[in-house]
């Protein structure tokens, strides 16, 4: 077995609009290579490696963070459609005014101490997630003159091998900065959409937050080997 | 006609939830910030229990809500260290780049494989120090098959890298007859091949772009 390849959404590895990938991206090919149990394997046992899931992260410090509390809920698949169950999806953001809690974010906007940014959550059964947060504020960067980044969240998924790793953003419908965004258009239209949560009334809660719905798609898996796989002994 | 307000929905538009445009999630950068989500206390030793594989110091201690090492046993296999620089196409170090690990234990089994290790987890995490230097502790690999020689997958993730960049580590005198490292042109494996400076310290610098690029597989 093997996982598929990157499809037609991908992004490059090279987008000169985004300036720190012009020495930061290789210019050799990628060296396509059959996958061996290196790839088609990956980490299990999240809990162990991680620790129990932070699935509120307006709940981690003594008051409630400021901003507006939101529910991002979705699930993991694979492209075939499959539930990826029992997967840990890793969250980190900005506050709601724009500003990490990171010492090497120089954005004056406020810290909020109540507000850290960081949760994990884990798939259940049908490969369902839902985690509360709060919506991240849009912030400045030095990219270029005027540069702001779309509000949104940085998830980090494992997935069930090496090959379906995957860091992504989660961005926010009606936000006039992603079409400007050249993070989000180094993915090519109209598969930059993937990236873009949808607000869902089914995932809202009366009296208590707005909601999203966003689910993550991994690699599938293919059934013909290569010829050189499963020397298994 | 009128619908209860209660009933409205927005109309539909395209995003990630239109069928029309399903498919792989497309991968962004870890970006420069992701030091207090991801890399956690020992995240970088799959032997012990230490501190290795975070940067507590890059954020204020009270929002240090990631894991903290548990005792696992003692893995069986031979202790190494893997150390080593990220370095960038103009030669400079990289300070904010995460490195994740992959690999089977002593044995050659995958720990999710039946007869695996019970106290090796395979996975490390570790973030870059200022000097672009990173540092591992883990156990050296057994061969997965007869035609694998040792080897550690390696996840390279960066502010810039805009998907995870996918590479693997070997180990100088033990890497003759590996089916992947063949198909490495001959010029280039170098890249792949950590050397060993004795008392179980092995090094290999991953450098993204340039001269002596690091090969970087398609996965
Ligand atoms: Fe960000």
């Amino acid at each position: 077995m093997s996982y598929q390849r990157d499809d037609a959404g991908a992004p490059p590895s090279l987008f000169p609009d985004y300036g720190s990938t012009r020495r930061r991206a290789p210019l050799q090919p990628l060296l396509r290579v059959p996958q061996t149990r290196t790839e088609t394997t990956g980490p299990a046992g999240w809990e162990r490696l991680m620790g129990p899931a932070l699935a509120d992260l307006t709940t981690q410090h003594r008051a409630m963070p400021q901003g507006q509390r939101i529910i991002v809920a979705g699930r993991v698949l694979d492209e075939d459609g499959r539930a990826v169950p029992n997967t840990v999806l890793e969250i980190w953001q900005a506050n709601a005014a724009g500003r990490y809690i990171h010492g090497k974010d120089q954005w004056d906007a406020p810290h909020d101490p109540n507000f850290t940014g960081a949760g994990r959550v884990v798939t259940d059964a049908d490969g369902r997630y839902r985690f509360v947060t709060i919506r991240p504020g849009a912030y400045p960067w030095g990219n270029h003159r005027n540069a702001w980044r779309p509000a949104h969240i940085h998830l980090s998924l494992l997935g069930p091998a090496f090959a379906t790793r995957l860091v992504t953003q989660l961005y926010f419908p009606d936000d006039p900065l992603i079409e400007i965004d050249p993070i989000a258009n180094a993915v090519p239209m109209p598969f930059r959409q993937r990236l873009v949560a949808r607000f869902d009334m089914d995932v809202t809660e009366p009296n208590r937050a707005l909601g999203y719905r966003f689910d993550v798609v991994l690699k599938g898996c293919e059934q013909t080997p290569f010829e050189e796989d499963d020397h298994d002994h | 006609m009128t619908i209860d307000v209660a009933d409205r929905l927005p109309d539909p538009r395209q995003d990630n939830q239109d069928p029309a445009l399903f498919g792989q999630t497309p991968g962004q950068t870890v970006g420069p910030f992701f030091h207090y989500g991801l890399p956690w206390k020992g995240g970088a030793d799959l032997v012990g229990q230490s501190d290795m594989g975070a940067r507590p110091e890059l954020f204020p201690e009270a929002h240090y809500v990631l894991h903290l090492s548990a005792p696992t046993g003692t893995p069986q296999g031979q202790m190494i260290e893997l150390t080593g620089r990220v370095f960038d196409g103009d030669g400079a170090p990289v300070p904010d780049a995460m490195l994740e690990i992959w690999q089977a234990d002593a044995a050659g089994h995958y720990p999710v494989e039946a007869d695996a290790d019970p106290h090796f987890v395979g996975f490390g995490r570790a973030a870059t120090a200022e000097d672009g230097s990173y540092r591992f502790r883990t156990i050296l690999p057994g061969r997965i098959a007869r035609d694998h020689a040792p080897h550690i997958a390696v996840s390279i993730f960066a502010r810039g890298v805009i998907k995870r960049l996918a590479t693997r580590l070997y180990f100088a005198g033990l890497e003759a007859g590996d089916a992947t490292l063949s198909r490495v042109p001959a010029e280039r494996r170098a890249t792949l091949i950590a050397t060993s400076g004795g008392d179980g310290v092995w090094s290999l610098d991953f450098v993204l772009q340039g001269d002596r690029e690091t090969v970087f597989f398609d996965l």
